[in-house]
């Protein structure tokens, strides 16, 4: 195994990852579940397809899909703190949401059930292996700016404090629902990243195309405990075992279902405390009163 | 529940918290399926055609058909075992996403057992093992997050969603690598334990899947009705649903009840898995419960965790889905993807508000 082509591979898996689990920390710090990365990040790759289809720009399809993962977060925000809905199942409302309408605007838009036309998107030059994308170095960037952002800014000691202690924050004149509704937006615009991130890496968009990213970017909050930095390493991680999975390929070694199983497991053991224990922020999921 | 209208409305005069928790059961539902018709008109026009038209063309697919109503009640018996489930364990306070894993362990528990037995095993011994393998392949997929909670306090939600890609990838591997048919990713045809169908029995069903699988649910729902409403478990259940520090105090172990109420939330689920193994096509496929399992949770939602409730919610779903195909010509069928999505939203933030909204109409009136 080649390690350049295994490190610019494990980048490339990685970055969606990265994007999706930094919104998911911040939304989360706050107080409100992620779910919804999976739907968010769905929703932005669909939308910076449409956005360049449209438009011929790849940078007008970023800012497209990041304007459709922020309605989305909107949606989930007004849902949850507004109406003070149970997060779970917004959480399951907005990912059924987000695959009906992206399902819905194929066929509208692009007249098929799978798959839009190609669009221009980003890189394309075989020696750069994908390096050539501003979007992956956004990526590389997004876990440490973020984890400046949650430590030391006086922003992020109000998510945290509204993650922890809501009734003590609102005590000190924190506005804990404003601080709620930047956090989702965050989030969503964050998530969205990673799916404009895929989307404008293959140049379309397909069906379903996140495929449970969101739901591995979720696992990597659990499992890096929800700070943005051990986030980011468990996503590296997760990326480390796909593509040593898929060089592996043709080698029957270790069947591939068993390596994509392994994110989840190392989540459930993280909850399960066997090798110290995953805490989360004190009051996440709980309506504010 | 009363013998006459006038009775009932008597009664409804004179209990008023009754009228108020029928309100707060109903409203929600009622406020969703309005959302989700106005979105509905919304997405028809914008690709250009009469909602009337494409509505009343959705009704004659499914209710005004045989054919249409038999798959409506198919597609709503799967949908049935997995809004019971969902609402099983919600009664606990436990919120179980993993239906899709559990409903696939339960098929492939019923697909092995239909494959082990002799062919010409009579149905009366068949379909009782099958279920018991169905239930006992969603029951162990259940329990692993029931143990975590009880044990360390891991928090079920995140246990069996990421539990369902582990049993779902462990699956694919047993089918893909072990026991398919080749060129395929499905077993080959279970040997006993094949449902008759409804069109057995009527001819004007001919061509619908719907099978004795639809009975089975049905008895399904009122077990979880008489458990959770008539029997001391039950009792106990629904009271660490509502207030677990209380029930502990008053003598209920928690710890149990969580157990049973997962475990057998997996079992529920698992036991739905005949409906498409041994009524449908008689063999595990691949990603046949893919959707299932999480528009169960929908199902559990409108349905209010109510056995009779999730039964209509069950139809509901199913109508929406098998409507999408009859308007499919005229309207892109993923139109019921979203007003899916649409529905479960509307319900979960009309819910909260709906009971604030009684409650504090309530106390203007005391006042």
């Amino acid at each position: 195994m080649n390690p350049i082509s295994f490190l610019t591979q494990m980048v490339r898996i990685a970055i969606p990852y990265l994007f999706a689990a930094s919104g998911g920390v911040v939304a989360e710090r706050s107080g409100i579940v992620s779910l919804t990365l999976e739907g968010f990040m769905l929703t932005g790759a669909f939308a910076a397809v449409l956005g360049t289809h449209y438009s011929g720009s790849p940078w007008i399809g970023v800012l497209a899909g990041m304007i459709g993962g922020l309605i989305f977060a909107m949606i989930h925000a007004v849902a949850t703190i507004r109406y003070r809905a149970d997060q779970v199942v917004v959480g399951v409302a907005i990912n059924l949401l987000a695959i009906g309408v992206t399902r819905f605007f194929l066929k509208l838009f692009f007249a098929s059930s799978s798959n839009s036309p190609r669009v221009t998107g980003f890189g394309g030059n075989i020696n750069a292996a994908g390096f050539d994308n501003p979007l992956l170095w956004l990526g590389v960037l997004v876990a440490p700016v973020v984890a400046f952002v949650i430590y030391k800014t006086p922003f992020g000691l109000r998510v945290r404090a509204a993650g922890e202690h809501p009734d003590a924050a609102e005590s000190v004149g924190v506005s804990v629902t404003r601080v709620r509704y930047i956090a989702v937006a965050i989030s969503g615009i964050l998530a969205a990243l990673g799916g404009v991130y895929l989307a404008l890496d293959q140049h379309q968009f397909t069906d379903q195309m996140t495929a449970g990213r969101g739901f591995i970017a979720i696992s990597a909050v659990i499992f890096g405990r929800w700070d943005p930095i051990r986030a980011a390493l468990a996503c590296l991680l997760f990326a480390a075992a796909e593509t040593f999975q898929i060089q592996l390929q043709g080698n029957h070694a270790i069947p591939s279902q068993f390596v994509e199983m392994i994110p989840y497991l190392l989540t459930i053991i993280a909850l399960a405390g066997v090798v110290g224990r995953a805490v989360p922020p004190a009051a996440l999921g709980r309506a504010e009163s | 529940m009363t013998a006459t209208p006038a009775a009932a409305r008597a009664q409804i005069i004179t209990r008023a918290p009754w009228r108020e928790h029928a309100e707060e059961a109903l409203i929600p539902p009622l406020v969703a399926l309005l959302v989700a018709a106005i979105c509905g008109d919304l997405l028809i026009l914008s690709y250009g055609q009469s909602p009337a038209a494409v509505y009343r063309l959705l009704l004659e697919g499914t209710w005004g058909n045989a054919y249409g109503f038999g798959q409506v009640l198919y597609k709503a018996t799967t949908l049935a075992f997995t809004g019971l489930a969902v609402s099983f364990g919600l009664r606990a306070g436990l919120f179980n996403i993993g239906g899709e894993s559990q409903l696939a362990a339960g098929g492939f528990g019923a697909a092995l057992t239909g494959l082990a037995l002799p062919v010409g095993t009579p149905l009366i011994l068949a379909l009782p093992l099958c279920m018991i393998a169905a239930g006992l392949g969603g029951g162990v997929v259940g329990a692993v997050p029931a143990y975590l909670k009880t044990k360390f306090g891991a928090h079920e939600v995140i246990v069996t969603i990421m539990l369902n890609f582990v049993v779902l990838a462990l699956l694919n591997w047993f089918i893909a690598g072990h026991l398919h048919v080749p060129e395929t990713l499905h077993t080959p045809e279970i040997h006993a334990g094949v449902l008759p169908r409804l069109a057995d029995l009527s001819s004007t069903f001919h061509g619908s899947a719907a099978n004795l699988a639809l009975i089975v649910a049905v008895l399904v729902a009122a077990a979880v009705w008489f458990y959770l409403f008539r029997a001391r478990g039950g009792y106990e259940l629904r009271a660490v649903g509502l207030q677990p520090d209380a029930a502990e105090y008053g003598g209920i172990s928690v710890g149990r009840v969580w157990m049973r109420a997962l475990t057998f939330s997996g079992v529920i689920a698992g036991i739905g898995g005949i409906n498409y193994v041994l009524g449908y096509k008689h063999y595990y496929e691949d990603g046949f419960a893919s959707g299932a399992g999480f528009l169960g949770i929908a199902v559990a939602l409108v349905g209010r965790n109510h056995p009779i409730g999730v039964l209509i919610a069950a139809f509901f779903f199913a109508t929406l889905s098998q409507g999408g195909l009859a308007i499919h010509a005229f309207v892109p069928k993923q139109m019921m993807d979203v007003l899916q999505g649409v529905v479960i939203l509307a319900v979960a933030m009309s819910v909260p508000e709906v009971r604030r909204v009684l409650r504090s109409a309530r106390r203007t009136r005391e006042a």
